[in-house]
């Protein structure tokens, strides 16, 4: 019988640094940043650190964080996961605390873009052992297929679909012109974004999310040292990672409208923090918006929104910053930015400083407030991968008693 | 008695119309069009479409050989037929062989062919010719020049065309060459050429052949002939002195000058209008002349369904801008690409994946009977069933002839490459299983979810000077 993570530890200090284009910070810039924001969040230093776990794309072992940050000779593992790796070193600080092994510990996640030369991912470097087709891919590509494919089984005109797509970035860019620390601060109209030049038909432009730079970090404890250290801690519901067996390209019940491996990872998550309704339980949530498509069929895989009706949902506002359940409140990967190896703990802060009713402390000046009026429980999600096969963590953090 | 048992033939889809050429060089004229190969095809590839076409219905496990004539092989050393034979699917003890640097390749890997089947030795052999020669920008031979490919079977049962005689005269007559360094075909002054060489050998070499069948020319159907341009082939018909309604047509002005395919594909062409009893003289050209008589059976009608010449002259897609061409060809430097590099193919891994990758073979459960492919990122071998979890229990199970509909796909315009966007399509195959493919010969507004395509096998990618082969899909049309 397998155990809970619910209220098992707490989350005393977080922090983050601004997303973007880092011209100005290297790797090692962004980790002392984020880990130091999070230190001084919870009243605490380096030295109270019992161990450490890393998550990063680039970077190899976790010398990565033990030499800008000079720690002393304590345990680090690195972690690495595709987009869930954030979450997966979270997890993993998470379950050694609730273990017993340490009673205070860092999950800290960086990746360094910008430094490639490039816009976007590329492919991977395609390493080129094979002749399979997908080592030639990118990630818009294998992205837009939900678009095609979901446009086609509910009977979308390509410009309804656009439309509905189009809508979901309006709201990140809405969102994140209210957070002075995201990537892309600018609101945008819908014109722009439906004429916007294609990248990977039917994805345009705005339908796809920046590559960054950035760190974020988070200290976690048991409950009971957490209530000597502040009167606001933030609890641990849900924990949960899906591995897919990559079996969507060559398996043809894959129908490339929802990614089964959320729809799992969101159950076990939704059993182990004791939800029966998601859509009226989570008060908001940061999920995977890689591609707006992505956001759109997720709601639909995270019980948010009724099988093949996520479009009503959208466009009536359901998920805008005031709507019932408010989604991508820092304007999500879409704009806060999406350096990897951070991300998920980057969502996971966003949730932390709603919970606490501190989102305000990053407003843009001249913005009315983006704090979400009396949350109980954020819910993160991360797609590592594609929608034929990906590594996925949901996970729930939420206020004690919830 | 030895002859051909199946025929077949490839035009690439794209049709560049001779005046576009003229119009972007400020030139005049410029008649009918060429089939031009698309960015990822090249001699290998279109052998393997050939071949496709010519083997309808005929297990490619019962061929011995695969003899494949071009003058464009990709490689300087390294084997083309072993290559296209791999994909077709032959047995591993096929005796393939590369036939090359002359445009009377194909003919000699005919006669090679017949001597081979002739002796014993072999009894089937499969006999490919294709090119796509370059013409350099502007010249008389860009506008001359088309690709293509055609095959033919050879075989002692079941013969649809038998081989009555055959001469040859060879004669290093060089009226025009290319060295291993150049790009171009050099040409000595065009009037030494056709007056000492084309209008004179070939003709020298059908009347050997008359002769020595105790032949006539009225006893003649058709006759095939190699020619370089329209001009220099009527010139040489009237010079052999056959009637205006013997002369097969050589497709200069729907294909173009094909090279050492060029008079196999004629002979596809005639094959296909046909009738038992006909009787066919073949004559190519290059460094000498072959002369063979054919003269086809009642065979013929059983193998009346392949696309041959005539149904492929009507699967085309005009281009209407000479640009995208010169692209293809590299013949212009474009601006580099805002992706990284590409990695190295391996080829030990493309070595251990030959058998399965190359004639695209996935596998069969043999506990639940589902088909299935893998193609991941470090393997196309798969060990464990999607579908029942049976470890290692499997069959072997193609691919690459079945047909599938189309279950999603995406127009990459991000993806670069020399033809954007790069058309990605997640295919259904008919029969089950299903795979993530490049789709190709489509128009990007013509694709949908549900569409059918076909398999067709094309260059995947370029580095360390080797090339990796791959299959795509494409639309089908029938």
């Amino acid at each position: 019988m397998p155990g809970s993570i619910k209220d098992r530890v707490a989350i005393v200090g977080m922090g983050c640094t601004k997303f973007g284009e880092r011209w100005d910070a290297s790797a090692a810039d962004l980790l002392v940043d984020a880990a130091y924001q999070a230190f001084e969040d919870a009243g605490r230093g380096p030295e109270d650190i019992q161990a450490a776990w890393l998550g990063t794309t680039t970077g190899t072992t976790g010398m990565v964080l033990s030499e800008p940050l000079r720690l002393q000779y304590i345990p680090i593992t690195r972690v690495e996961n595709a987009c869930a790796t954030a979450s997966d070193a979270f997890r993993n600080a998470c379950y050694a605390v609730a273990a017993g092994i340490y009673d205070m510990v860092l999950a800290i996640g960086v990746d360094k873009f910008k430094d490639s030369g490039i816009s976007g991912l590329g492919d991977g470097g395609t390493p080129g052992p094979s002749h399979a087709m997908v080592a030639e891919s990118t990630p818009p590509r294998q992205f837009a297929m939900l678009a095609t494919t979901y446009f086609s089984r509910y009977g979308l005109s390509f410009e309804e679909g656009k439309h509905m797509i189009g809508r979901v970035s309006w709201k990140s860019h809405h969102n994140g012109a209210r957070n002075r620390n995201a990537h892309f601060q600018r609101e945008v109209s819908m014109d722009q974004i439906l004429n916007a030049p294609m990248v990977s038909w039917p994805l345009g432009l705005f339908d796809c999310c920046g590559v960054s730079d950035g760190a974020a970090a988070a200290i976690v404890t048991t409950p009971e040292i957490a209530k000597g250290i502040r009167k606001d801690p933030i609890y641990v519901k849900a924990l949960q990672i899906a591995m897919s067996p990559r079996d969507g390209n060559y398996n043809s019940k894959y129908d490339f409208t929802h990614v089964e491996t959320t729809v799992r990872a969101a159950e076990a998550a939704y059993k182990e923090a004791g939800i029966t309704n998601p859509r009226e339980e989570i008060s908001m949530a940061e999920v995977h918006d890689c591609f707006s498509i992505t956001e759109a069929v997720t709601m639909e895989d995270l019980r948010f929104s009724p099988r093949g009706k996520v479009r009503e949902d959208i466009e009536n506002g359901f998920f805008d910053l005031d709507g019932k359940l408010p989604v991508q409140l820092d304007g999500g990967l879409k704009c806060f930015g999406h350096p990897i190896g951070a991300s998920g703990l980057r969502m996971i802060y966003e949730m932390y400083l709603h919970l606490q009713g501190r989102a305000d402390e990053l407003l843009n000046p001249g913005m009315p407030s983006r704090q979400v009026k009396n949350p109980k429980l954020g819910l993160t999600h991360n797609l590592g991968g594609s929608p034929d096969g990906c590594a996925i963590f949901v996970g729930i953090v939420g206020l004690p008693g919830v | 008695m030895v002859g051909i048992t199946s025929y077949g033939a490839y035009i690439p889809y794209y049709r560049l119309p001779r005046g576009l050429i003229s119009k972007a060089w400020g030139q005049p004229g410029g008649r009918g069009e060429k089939a031009v190969a698309g960015f990822d095809e090249d001699p290998i590839t279109m052998s393997v479409a050939a071949g496709i076409d010519c083997l309808k219905g005929i297990d490619p496990k019962t061929v011995d050989a695969l003899f494949m004539a071009t003058t464009c092989a990709p490689y300087k050393e390294r084997q083309s037929a072993t290559i296209a034979a791999t994909a077709l699917d032959f047995r591993r003890e096929a005796r393939n062989t590369d036939f090359a640097n002359c445009l009377r390749a194909g003919t000699n890997a005919m006669l090679s062919a017949m001597d081979a089947v002739a002796a014993g030795s072999l009894k089937s052999v499969l006999v490919t010719a294709a090119d796509m020669r370059l013409g350099g920008a502007a010249g008389e031979d860009e506008l001359a020049f088309g690709d293509g490919s055609a095959a033919l079977l050879f075989g002692n049962e079941r013969v649809a065309v038998e081989i009555q005689g055959a001469y040859t005269l060879s004669d290093d007559l060089a009226d025009y060459w290319r060295s291993s360094d150049d790009t171009f075909i050099r040409h000595w002054e065009d009037r030494f050429g056709r007056e000492e060489g084309f209008l004179k050998i070939p003709g020298e070499a059908a009347a050997g052949v008359m002769k020595k069948c105790n032949l006539e020319k009225k006893d003649f159907t058709k006759v095939c002939f190699y020619g370089p341009t329209t001009r220099n082939h009527t010139a040489l018909g009237r010079r052999m002195g056959f009637e205006p309604d013997q002369i097969q047509d050589p497709l200069l002005d729907t294909v173009g000058n094909t090279g050492t395919a060029l008079p196999l594909m004629i002979l596809v062409a005639a094959l296909e209008e046909s009738k038992p009893g006909d009787r066919i003289l073949l004559i190519s050209w290059g460094n000498g002349s072959d002369a063979i008589v054919l003269r086809v059976t009642e065979e013929i009608e059983k193998i009346r369904d392949r696309r041959g010449i005539k149904r492929h002259l009507g699967i085309k897609r005009t281009l209407d801008n000479y640009g995208r061409y010169l692209r293809w060809r590299e013949m212009v430097s474009m601006a580099p690409p805002a992706r990284p590099p590409q990695g190295p193919a391996s080829m030990s891994a493309q070595w251990r994946e030959h058998g399965s990758a190359l004639p695209l073979y996935g596998v069969k459960c043999k506990k639940c009977g589902t088909p299935q492919l893998y193609l991941s990122y470090s393997s196309t071998r798969a060990h464990i069933c999607l579908e029942c979890s049976a470890k290692d229990e499997f069959e072997p199970y193609r691919f690459a002839d079945k047909r599938g509909k189309v279950a999603s796909f995406s127009h990459d315009f991000l993806a670069g490459g020399i033809d954007p966007p790069t058309t990605a399509a997640v295919i259904d195959f008919d029969g089950g299983g299903r795979g993530q493919f490049n789709m190709v010969d489509r128009e990007p507004e013509e694709c949908q979810v549900g569409m059918g395509v076909e398999m067709t096998f094309r260059k995947l990618r370029y580095t360390l000077g080797a090339h990796t082969y791959f299959w795509k899909c494409k639309p089908v049309r029938d």
